[in-house]
Order: structure tokens, then sequence, then C-alpha cells
């Protein structure tokens, strides 16, 4: 470790920009290789025994399946690199069209759902970091774990039971809107909830909200129990730290001792836990949008997948990896700009 | 968290005889138990009771369920569709005439061997790795961190799906299929760890006296770099079975686990419960989801229970125990009383 107190931010900025790219590149590889290294090529898979086999030849000469691979990687990574990631096998789409039509989906929960998990966590775990070994402690405790024990389908499955047409029949359990209205709604930012306030319809966006609580809450959930499990350790070893101590000596008041001096300080090491839950995000999206038939970028990668479409499945698997690193890099940037001690 | 369990220096292998190294091995068992208390005591015998619970269900799974995993009849006649729960069917019936009760106990064997199975392969091979890399170094150590770190980046479960499609098409959607795809999952984590635990345990003083001594680097990693790296492996393997459970469910649910004529699996029979939840029929998934949920939070409460027990950094010097004044006892009965 450097003992240098302080790195310039710049400094940081650079070697963190360009430590970017070989980690790009080891993902993209990896990604190549595990969906590469299975026998024969994507259109046999997808295609094989649909068609006649000279066609299939033709498709694979077209697509270039018949290069060596170490083409096909070089055609791969430059692919990337120009946004390009390919054309699905089973209906012709390009990739990146995936991304704009259901990306907005995806985003729109996922965004949500880190909503509902901070406003749920953060109070929550900062309380119980306070009442440390108490019975409101344990109790919480025992949420945060339960929150995480219970997988999201299945918490999507009770609150579907509890809320939807069988249960309270207050909350719609599938899709973005009810079809007329998402029908109606034209698509400018692939954003549901964006275009019905362009349009300036409102009562077709509290449609989407109405639609958008269920799968948000079931995401929020699993991502509160585990804010509220960090939040929780920080206060807790902040309240044990010397200048705390030494705030309590001066006499400043208890509740200014916790609020301003252990509350604040435990929140800087959040930010770093935060970037590290996006792959968990993304992870918990897919299954979420199964659950609620949520028209994102995860219910087209099942899709894809069930139909065996390999090039669908490469591409997206690089959009979500590309999405993990790029979030990682970003918060390592804020990161570094709060705080000056994790600079290089 | 690697650091915080920073293993004892020194080896102490003890020659001893059978008996007493199977005292020895009892007592590190029973220790986290005698050590523990307050809620680390409470958390730590729950999770074992509940886990004790699921693998006996596990092992005694063909005498405790009433039916098969798949059978669909009996010789009085068929089960019929979406019976609910009743007398013939405790749990109820699905939509394919299966009997949800013993789906769940067919389906908690099914767990079991996985995770175990997964968390053997990648403990292996991630021990194996890590000790490799962080004793050779130099190129071996980058590149593996470079892949290692790479994976860790991708999202648990789409690279579990990754593996489990690929395999899917070499071995089918078997048991051997979800085991070694939760396996590539939990790889990377016991790699960093065992890496930095040797890269630490490496520069020693009793590492360098092996070597001074003629010791082998095959002598010194199995002998004196291992026995220190495993300390901190039962925490990171608890929790990691937990996670593995749900890593399992999560590609039953999305169709990539094992198929529903070889064992039962409690992620595929919540994916055919979304659809009945619509309807109102709520035994198919509510009791494999209660089944996923017990079985984790029951690995969950035995990890957190010996982490924090055994992890010196969480761990707080126990306090003189209050004496409750009975004055508050009486009022509290007076209370109730009134």
């Amino acid at each position: 470790m450097s003992t240098r107190t302080s790195g310039s931010l710049r400094t940081y900025l650079v070697t963190r920009l360009l430590l970017f790219i070989p980690n790009v590149l080891v993902i993209l590889t990896i990604v190549f290789i595990l969906m590469r290294v299975a026998p024969g090529d994507p259109i046999s898979v997808a295609r094989g025994g649909q068609l006649p086999p000279e066609q299939i030849a033709e498709l694979r000469e077209a697509a270039g399946y018949d290069q060596p691979l170490i083409v096909q990687y070089w055609e791969y990574i430059t692919g990337v690199l120009r946004l390009d990631f390919g054309e699905t096998i089973i209906d012709s789409r390009e990739i990146t069209d995936i991304l704009v039509s259901n990306g907005g989906a995806t985003l729109t929960l996922t965004l949500s759902a880190l909503v509902v998990g901070l406003l749920v966590g953060v109070p929550v775990g900062l309380w119980a970091g306070r009442r440390r070994d108490t019975h409101t402690d344990a109790a919480l405790r025992v949420f945060a774990i339960l929150t995480y024990a219970a997988p999201v389908f299945f918490v999507g499955l009770l609150l579907q039971l509890a809320f939807g047409v069988n249960g309270l029949g207050v909350l719609p359990t599938s899709n973005q809107a009810d079809p007329i209205v998402y029908a109606q709604t034209p698509e400018v930012t692939h954003i549901f909830l964006l275009d019905t306030l362009i349009a300036g319809d409102l009562s077709a966006f509290w449609n989407g909200i109405e639609h958008l609580i269920l799968p948000a809450v079931t995401l929020g959930l699993l991502l509160s129990g585990i804010f509220m499990r960090i939040v929780r350790v920080n206060v807790v070893q902040t309240l044990r730290d010397d200048y705390v101590e030494a705030a309590r000596a001066r006499g400043v008041r208890e509740r200014r001792v916790v609020v301003q001096h252990a509350f604040r300080n435990a929140m800087v090491p959040f930010v770093t836990v935060l970037g590290l839950q996006v792959a968990l995000l993304l992870g918990g999206a897919i299954l979420t949008e199964q659950t609620f038939n949520w028209p994102g970028i995860g219910s087209q990668l099942v899709r894809y997948l069930t139909s065996r479409d390999y090039v669908a499945v490469q591409g997206i698997i690089t959009i979500f990896a590309l999405a993990v690193v790029t979030a990682s890099l970003l918060i390592d940037i804020i990161n570094a700009i709060i705080d000056p001690r994790v600079r290089y | 968290m690697a650091q915080a369990t920073t293993p004892v220096a020194g080896p102490e292998v003890e020659r001893a005889g059978g008996g007493r190294r199977l005292r020895r091995v009892l007592r590190g068992i029973a220790r986290p138990y005698r050590e523990s208390h307050g809620v680390a005591r409470f958390m730590l015998v729950t999770g074992t009771v509940l886990v004790t619970v699921m693998v006996l269900l596990a092992i005694f799974a063909p005498w405790i369920a009433p039916y098969g995993f798949n059978q669909v009849a009996t010789d009085a006649g068929r089960f019929g569709q979406h019976v609910p729960p009743g007398p013939g069917h405790p749990f109820g019936t699905t939509v394919q005439e299966l009997d949800v009760l013993s789906r769940v106990v067919w389906g908690a064997r099914t767990a079991v061997t996985v995770v175990l199975l997964a968390l053997l392969f990648s403990l292996f091979i991630g021990v194996v790795l890590g000790l490799l890399s962080g004793f050779v170094g130099r190129w071996l150590d980058r590149g593996l961190v470079l892949v290692m770190d790479a994976l860790y980046a991708l999202p648990a479960l789409l690279l579990a799906i990754v593996v489990a499609f690929l395999l899917s098409e070499f071995v089918g959607g078997g048991i051997a299929t979800a085991a070694l795809a939760i396996t590539a999952v939990y790889i990377p984590q016991y790699f960093r760890v065992v890496r930095a635990a040797t890269v630490s345990a490496k520069e020693a003083t009793y590492v360098e006296a092996a070597r001074a001594m003629g010791a082998g680097p095959v002598t010194i990693m199995g002998k004196y770099l291992l026995a220190n790296v495993v300390h901190s492996v039962p925490v990171i393997a608890t929790l990691n079975a937990a996670d593995a459970i749900l890593t399992l469910a999560a590609l039953g649910f999305l169709g990539y686990g094992i198929q529903p004529t070889e064992a039962a699996e409690w992620g595929y029979d919540l994916q055919r419960a979304v659809s009945d939840a619509g309807a109102g029929i709520w035994w198919t998934g509510m009791f494999p989801g209660i089944a996923i949920v017990l079985l984790v939070l029951g690995l969950t409460l035995v990890g957190e229970g010996l982490n924090e027990t055994m992890n010196p950094a969480l761990r707080v010097r126990r306090l003189l125990p209050v004496i409750m004044p009975p004055l508050e006892r009486t009022s509290r009965v007076e209370g109730d009383a009134r």
C-alpha cells in the first residue's frame, strides 16, 4: 500500500479509466469463450431441423460462423466497440434494438427498486445499529435475513396472492400498464412512465405507477435487507470509534453525536457497497421481470435462452456485463471525489 | 472480510490417536455453540435446528414423502388437478396432478445434494487455485486474479444461467449440470479469500523456517499454508450454501435447472405456481417457497452466528448480566391482571 497520504484526483481518475479497458476486455473474452466453447455454431443450434442444410450453411456463411474462431473473436470485440452486438437469429432483431426498446422497462424497475431499497433499508439500518443487541435490533436483523432468504420470485408470488385479483384486488400483477393504455401511449423515450408524461396523460401515468408498485417493492425488499445490514454494521463500528467518544467527552449532546458524527461517517463505505449491488440488482431484475411479466431486458434474455439463440444471449449478457463494469467505474470515481483516502 | 478472520499462526497438527482426534474435532464443532451468547447463540441454535430438519428430510425423503416426486396416481386412481390441501394431500396437488407435500420433501433432497456437490467442487477448485496463485505469484497470479475478478463482476445468476445453458447442451439438465453451474459462481469467492490468506501467510516466519529446513512447495502449501487458510472457510461456506440454494431455485425458476422428471426442485415448482397465483391457487407456490426460505434462513443464521462468535472484529466483550429488578416483573403481572 502506498504511504503517500494524498495522490491527486486526476492521477487516480486516469489510472482508473486506463484499468477499465483491460477489465472490459477480459470480461468480453470470458463471455466469448463461454458462449463459443459449445460445439456447433449458433445457427445450427437455433435452426437445426427447421431449415434445409443448404440454407443453414448459407446463413452460417452470412453470419461469419465458418471463419476461424480468432477471426470471430476479433469481429466480436470490434463489434462491441462499435456498439454493434449482432442480430438475433430467430427473429433478426438488432441487439441494440432490444436494449433500446426493452431497456426502459428494466431501468424503470431497477431504479424504483433502488429507491424502495434505500427508503426502507437505510433508516432501518441506522435504527438497528443505534440499538445494537436490543430486541429491536434482533427483530430488525431477522427481517433483514428474511428479505435475503426469500427468493424474489417467492416474494413476488406472495405479493401477487395478497394484492392481486384474488387477494385484495387492488393492484395489477403483470405488465407495465393495461394493454389498452399501453397501446394508446405513443413511444418516445421507450420509458413508459416518461412517455405518459410527455403525452400529458396523467391517468396513464397513474396506471403505470400502479403496475410498477408490486415489482418495485419485490426487488426493493431484496435490496433493503442488504442495505440495512451494511448500514447497521457501519453504524455499530462508527459508534465505537474514538472521535465519537471524543465528541461525547466534549459534551456534545447524544442526539447530535449520533446523527452528525456517527451516521454521516457510517454512510461513506455505503457508497462503495452500493456499487457492488449492481450485479445483484440486475440478477434480481431478471427474476422479477419473469415473475411479473415485465417487458424488460431480463425477460427478453429468458425468451432467447429458451429458443437457444446464442447470438441474442451473447449480446444481452455482454450488455449486462458492460453495465456492471461501468457502474463500478462510476462508483469508484464518485468515491474518489468524496473520500480522498481511496486515491492512489 | 478475508482480513477480518486472520488465521492464527502456527500449524498445530497433532499426531494423536484416532479417538483423541475425533474428540478434538467434536470439541471444535461444539466450540462456537459454547462460546456464543445472546443474539449470536440464538441465531446459531435456531439455524442449526432448521438446517438439521431439512437435512433429515433430504436423507429420509423416501420414507417421509407420501408419494414419489413425479407420481400422479395411486392404485385408488389419479390425484386430480389443483386439489386444495385436505386429508389425502395435506399440501394439495398441482396442475400436473403432483402431490405438493411429496414435491417439497423430495425437493429438500435435491437442494441438499446439489448444494453439497457445488460447495465441494468450488471449494476444491477455489482453494487449489487460490493457494497456487498466492504461493507461485508472478504471471500466474496476475492472470488468475484478472480472470477471477472478471467472473466475480458478472452477475452471479447470469453466470450460472450461461453455464447451465451450455452444459444442458452436452450433459442435459440434471443434478450434475445444476451443481456445476453453481460451482462456477462460487469459485472466485474461495479463490479470493484463500489467495489473500496465502499471500499474507507466505511471508510468515514459520513458512520461512519450513523452507529453510528443505520443505518443497507442495509440502509448504499442503501443510503450512492450507492449515492456516481453512479457518476462514466455515463461515463463507455456510453463507455460500445459503446463496447456492437461492441460485439453484432461481435457475429452476427460469427453467434452467433440473428437469421436473429427474428430481423435484422448488424453483421449478414456483415457476409453475406463478400462473396458479392469478387464479387464486396459493398452495402450489406457498409450500415450496416456505421450504426455500426456511433452508436459506437456517444456513444464513448458522453462518452469521459463526461469524459473530469466531470473528474477533465483531465480538464484543460480554458485559455483566443485568439483573432485572423484581419490581418490573410484579408490575407486568399486575398489568396483565388488569
